[in-house]
């Protein structure tokens, strides 16, 4: 049933007919096109043109569109070029095709030196702006905050029990095992480095400075932020795209209060929890390791750790947690009330939420080491 | 291809799709014609969409067969599959364009895959498309966040009609419309199918389009079809809820 389309030149005293016959439609499209191309050079000779389409077995949309591409280009001024032979079942299709005015020019962004300065420009710009963000999601969660403390039946219960559930409890059984690990990769790398100076037993404070003050609640902060931040971020986006923000705000809800509060509250009450497990567990192994591969029995270990870190090693690193997951669940929400209409938007802005959160929890440590080492603790 | 133009479109025998212990369809017979437009209707949720969505494949059945152009879709191979889809198109109740393509990417994404057109055919064509759904050319490069429902609705048929396919699905095509866009929607869909000798394969509520664009109606109950034939049959259908919906207060208003 499918044959193959010409187009036909057959002169007719004064006049030329091209006559298409065969199938027209979207699979031979390559092949109108050439001929269809072929046959506009004929524009401008002297004798009238016309399309005798009476012969085409097949025609849809793209078939329709050339005859009239065609038709277009051979007609000149006054003298119209005529398309003759119309079925009537395809005069409608194109009658429809006829009214489609000429394509605009799209417009194609092109790259230029100054255009990617401008880039960099904006984008230098744009630091301020997600600063001033932050500040201003900083100010509207205590405002909020306030707010629930005055009218403390505002407070959402449920909704932040859920959310100590997903960040919280959910998260427990993979940061205890990362943790664990850690702390056995820290032993086992201690050890091996300090037994050539016969100071094996040092491993021990070692691990729990590091583990108390630092590692413990930095890795798990930088979890928490891959884990729970990109989720906070996602949820928010999703509701965003879906006007479910919009909805609340109509009701008379405010979208800080019902959905930012819980989340800040559960994350920065779900962080202390989970770093101070994953100390735990970081230990554990680490004691494990000195154990197993390093001779340094669980009573020695302890007797040396207890020596070795006092409470101020615990305080120093549990106070940065709160911290850190306000940090996290910040960024987290500013960036999910930024996602716009479409799928990417929701992809870049959850992207940025991980890489913004994990910067900022380093630069916060940063910030803290520089506080506890000029306060003496 | 003789015996495609006796044999129906779409041919669905015993049909039975369950979720979990709930049947949705339940030993369903359907056929579609070739060149009509059917409408579809039934209570909410009483698996219109299912079956749409269980016709082009994106729902299991438990038992039954489909067969589309004369192809088992179980049994066909791939290339039978693509070959079929590419002769399909589906409007989605939300119209589900891809958000981070503009509209002229939205309707040209399936030309690029299944056709080797130039990209100026492919920008005419979309051209085309975006002026038989009647829309502006202008709208060509907007991102479909930036587009109203009407118009969302209307970029979709577009993309389902940019193969230029021989069936149409249409999901509630004109649920969220102005009744004036849904009245122009009807018309576009039978002008359309006037054009392209389509058939049209059409869920929805709305009593005007049933009125207005369909050539026969099916209607869907207790996960079977309780009843198909023209408007005049279903108006002098004895069925309760046929009753109801064809003799309420809204049927009335709309055959006055």
């Amino acid at each position: 049933m499918n044959s193959d389309p010409k187009l036909e030149r057959i002169a007719k005293g004064n006049a030329l007919a091209l006559c298409a016959t065969g199938t027209w439609t979207a699979s031979f499209a390559p092949v109108l096109e050439r001929m269809v191309a072929d046959a506009e050079k004929l524009a401008g000779g002297p004798q009238s043109i016309f399309i005798d389409v009476s012969e085409v077995a097949k025609l849809d949309t793209f078939g329709a569109w050339l005859i009239e591409r065609l038709r277009r280009s051979l007609t000149q001024g006054a003298v119209e070029a005529q398309i003759a032979g119309l079925s009537a079942n395809y005069s409608s299709l194109v009658d429809e095709v006829r009214r489609v005015r000429a394509t605009p020019v799209v417009e194609t962004s092109t790259i230029t030196i100054t255009g990617m300065l401008e880039q960099i420009g904006r984008a230098v710009a744009g630091v301020g702006g997600t600063v001033a963000g932050l500040i201003d999601m900083l100010g509207a969660v205590l405002a909020a905050g306030f707010r629930v403390l005055i009218h403390p039946r505002a407070f959402r219960l449920t909704s932040t029990v859920h959310h100590m559930e997903q960040v919280c409890w959910r998260a427990v059984p993979i940061i205890v095992l990362i943790t664990f690990l850690i702390g056995c990769i820290i032993a086992q790398q201690g050890i091996f480095h300090f037994r050539r100076f016969g100071a094996d037993i040092f491993v021990v404070d070692m691990l729990g400075v590091l583990v108390l003050r630092e590692i413990g609640v930095l890795l798990v902060a930088i979890m928490v932020a891959g884990r729970s931040g990109s989720a906070y971020t996602a949820e928010l986006g999703s509701m965003k795209m879906r006007e479910e923000i919009d909805a609340l705000r109509t009701m008379g809800f405010d979208p800080i209060e019902v959905l930012v509060l819980p989340r800040m509250l559960a994350l920065v009450l779900a962080l202390p929890i989970l770093a101070f497990l994953g100390a735990m567990a970081a230990l554990y192994g680490g004691g494990l390791v000195a154990w197993l591969y390093g001779g340094v029995d669980p009573e020695a270990f302890l007797l040396r750790l207890r020596d070795a870190i006092s409470i101020d090693h615990f305080i120093v690193g549990i106070v940065k947690a709160p911290v850190m997951a306000a940090v996290i669940g910040i960024v987290a929400c500013v960036e999910g009330l930024a996602v716009q209409g479409s799928a990417e938007s929701l992809g870049q802005h959850t992207t940025a939420s991980v890489v913004k959160g994990i910067f900022f929890v380093i630069v916060m440590d940063g910030v803290f080491a520089i506080f506890f080492a000029s306060i003496g603790m | 291809m003789a015996g495609e133009i006796q044999n129906p479109i779409i041919r669905v025998r015993d049909i039975t799709v369950q979720f979990g212990a709930t049947r949705v369809l339940d030993g369903l017979n359907l056929d579609v014609k070739r060149g009509e437009i059917l409408g579809f209707v039934g209570p909410s949720g009483a698996g219109k969409s299912v079956l749409t969505r269980t016709i082009i494949g994106l729902v299991p059945k438990v038992a039954g067969s489909i067969e589309v152009f004369g192809v088992d879709l179980d049994s066909s191979s791939t290339s039978q599959r693509r070959n079929v889809e590419r002769r399909w198109g589906v409007l989605f109740q939300q119209g589900a364009l891809f958000s981070s393509l503009t509209v002229r990417q939205n309707i040209q994404f399936p030309m690029r895959e299944y056709l080797r057109v130039s990209q100026r055919l492919m920008d005419e064509i979309t051209m085309a498309k975006l002026t038989m759904v009647g829309l502006k050319p202008e709208v060509a490069e907007r991102f479909p966040s930036e587009l109203s429902g009407g118009m969302i609705k209307r970029v979709a048929l577009a993309r389902a009609l940019s193969l230029d396919p021989d069936l149409v699905f249409l999901d509630e095509p004109t649920s969220g419309l102005d009744p004036i866009g849904a009245g122009d929607f009807d018309e576009l869909v039978r002008t359309l199918q006037r054009t392209l000798g389509l058939t049209v394969f059409m869920v929805t509520h709305d009593l005007d389009s049933l009125y207005t664009a369909c050539d026969r109606i099916a209607v869907l109950g207790n996960g079977k079809i309780i009843a198909a034939g023209s408007i005049a049959d279903m108006q002098a259908s004895q069925h309760p809820w046929l009753r109801q919906y064809f003799h309420g207060k809204r049927a009335r208003a709309v055959m006055s």
